[in-house]
């Protein structure tokens, strides 16, 4: 439903390319995980999944449009974005933040009704969320702040779900919470979704479909259980690592053993 | 809603009794008294024709300063921005300053060249911010545009002492005494021209409480849930230097309003800005007509400037809304 067709992009005309030649293609229900080092072209991948940068070659589509025929509000309907990290220059309440995913909805001068709260409420429901309504966004902790974001993007009603990082500054009882929560979401409401990460065991627990991205280019995509390999590890990040099936967790597991000689 | 409703019979009430007060003592009844005709009716004429141009002045520059400062402190998301930190304020304060200092302020037609002179000078200052956005587009971020802004603040600020130290005492003086801010006002005309870009400016902010509510997220999350960035921030920016402009014009560069209103009301009613933005157009108007009746009156004959009143009164002020919230 969503697909980059050999995707390039450069920020300046004259400069090098942090994305090169990328086929990306997300079929509905399914979650597909970003994978790759620091500065790999993952956030930019993102951001052009999600139309706010345009390729320099090549074309994405949802459906059978590209993203750049849609407006910033048509495609605000149809792809939500959950960033790393966010923060309010304001007082928000939680209610107020999840609220804001109403906007594409909405006219320049239309007030949020009944309906739009019903959906924030059970969006706030939906992540576990609801005991926090009226809690300021800025006094939350930090897995509090990101169920709150994804909230705001469920309210936002869209058909995919594109998220940055979305456990890159939680420790681990969050990180948990929030794995969970995706897969629930996936599971129960049918949201499709792309993920960019760091962690390849989270990637290994949620993802059904791998990309793996270095210098801007693919160099590996597929089903996880065939994309995550001690090779494909060894290539991304030049770590040593032992990959197995963890028989509890029933997922691959990655335990990193060293850098790569 | 019904705090902002509150505010706005506040500010009705202000303007209803503050032409009341002053020198000379006159009454409401004998105000609206029908039965007197106008040309006879002296208090009538105190009313209409000696002080309510002031406080309307005082509730357009108020009401101004304040929304420009909303505006601004979203689109930075930085809650110290004001109308003065892209440099609109000092643009105009030059323009000002150069007229005096140069005495080429001989009033055209009833019309002085230095509310005219503000506003060219200001309008200079809003392309320079124009320029600054246009680069922002290229990939610099809203701390490029606010350091911008606080860098042509300072380089305006020192033109403008360079010029008056070319000037003799009474130009400095009287440089000065505009650079306090003044709402006094000679006539409805003065305040009627300002008004045509204000209204502009208003109605174009009114499309954007929310995108300023989204904005205050950042400017990826505002995109990603469906604002035009790029086209909002030109018309937010240019809406409110036009504001900041059209109020210097008026009433000098009265400090504080625009600072510290727009937090004055979020402590009062929250971060929407669907209310914050109606909340400090009211809130900013009346506060700025109290404050301008305790600088005519409060000091005898004379007189204070209306910009050493505002923080008098709205430091204590804010203080205690701070206090009171944190307690």
């Amino acid at each position: 439903m969503l697909a980059a067709e050999r995707v390039s992009f450069a920020y300046e005309s004259a400069a090098p390319l942090v994305v090169s030649d990328v086929t990306v293609a997300v079929r509905r229900g399914e979650i597909v995980g970003l994978l790759g080092p620091n500065g790999s072209g993952k956030t930019t991948m993102l951001r052009l999944l999600a139309g706010t940068l345009t390729p320099t070659r090549g074309a994405v589509r949802i459906g059978d449009a590209p993203l750049s025929t849609l407006s910033r509000r048509e495609l605000a309907r149809r792809i939500a974005v959950v960033p790393q990290e966010t923060h309010s220059a304001f007082d928000f309440s939680a209610l107020e933040i999840v609220m804001m995913g109403r906007y594409p909805h909405l006219g320049a001068f239309e007030l949020e009704g009944a309906d739009d709260l019903a959906i924030a409420r059970d969006a706030l429901a939906a992540t576990g969320t609801a005991a926090l309504e009226s809690r300021q966004f800025a006094t939350l902790s930090g897995g509090e702040k990101q169920r709150v974001v994804i909230a705001s993007a469920l309210a936002q009603a869209a058909e995919i779900l594109l998220l940055d990082e979305p456990t890159a500054s939680l420790d681990l009882g969050f990180q948990l919470d929030v794995a969970s929560l995706l897969a629930q979401l996936n599971r129960d409401r049918g949201v499709t979704m792309v993920v960019s990460t760091h962690d390849l065991n989270l990637a290994a627990s949620l993802c059904t479909t791998l990309v793996l991205l270095k210098a801007g280019r693919v160099i590996a995509s597929g089903t996880t259980r065939d994309v995550l390999t001690q090779a494909h590890v060894r290539e991304l990040y030049g770590v040593d690592a032992d990959v197995a099936l963890h028989p509890r967790a029933g997922h691959l597991t990655v335990v990193p053993l060293g850098r790569a000689q | 809603m019904l705090t902002v409703a509150g505010f706005g019979a506040v500010a009705i009430a202000v303007c209803v009794v503050a032409p009341l007060v002053g020198a000379t003592s006159i009454s409401l009844a004998r105000v609206f008294d029908r039965s007197i005709a106008f040309a006879d009716n002296v208090d009538a004429q105190v009313f209409f024709v000696a002080r309510l141009p002031r406080v309307l002045a005082a509730v357009l520059v108020g009401g101004s300063f304040a929304v420009a400062g909303v505006v601004f402190q979203a689109f930075l998301r930085n809650p110290l921005a004001s109308p003065d930190t892209l440099g609109v304020s000092s643009g105009a304060t030059l323009g000002a300053v150069v007229v005096i200092t140069f005495h080429i302020d001989t009033a055209f037609r009833g019309v002085s060249p230095v509310p005219v002179a503000s506003f060219a000078g200001s309008a200079g200052a809003l392309g320079v911010v124009y320029l600054m956005s246009v680069a922002r587009r290229r990939g610099t971020s809203s701390t490029v545009l606010l350091l911008g802004g606080v860098a042509l603040s300072a380089f305006l600020g020192a033109l403008n002492r360079l010029v008056q130290v070319v000037g003799d005492y009474t130009d400095v003086f009287r440089s000065l005494r505009w650079m306090m801010g003044s709402l006094d006002v000679g006539s409805y005309t003065d305040i009627v021209v300002p008004l045509v870009p204000m209204i502009a400016a208003l109605a174009a902010i009114a499309t954007l409480p929310r995108v300023l509510d989204l904005v205050s997220l950042g400017e990826p999350a505002a995109e990603s849930r469906g604002v035009d960035v790029k086209n909002a921030e030109r018309v937010a920016l240019i809406s409110a230097s036009l504001l900041t402009g059209s109020a210097v014009s008026i009433g000098g560069p009265v400090p504080f309003v625009g600072i510290i209103v727009p937090h004055m009301v979020r402590l009062i009613v929250g971060a929407d800005h669907r209310l914050v933005l109606p909340g400090a157009l009211l809130f900013g108007g009346s506060f700025l007509v109290v404050c301008d009746l305790v600088a005519r009156t409060a000091f005898g004959p004379v007189g204070m400037p209306v910009g050493a009143v505002t923080a008098l009164i709205g430091g204590p002020f804010f203080l205690w809304l701070l206090f009171r919230k944190f307690r």
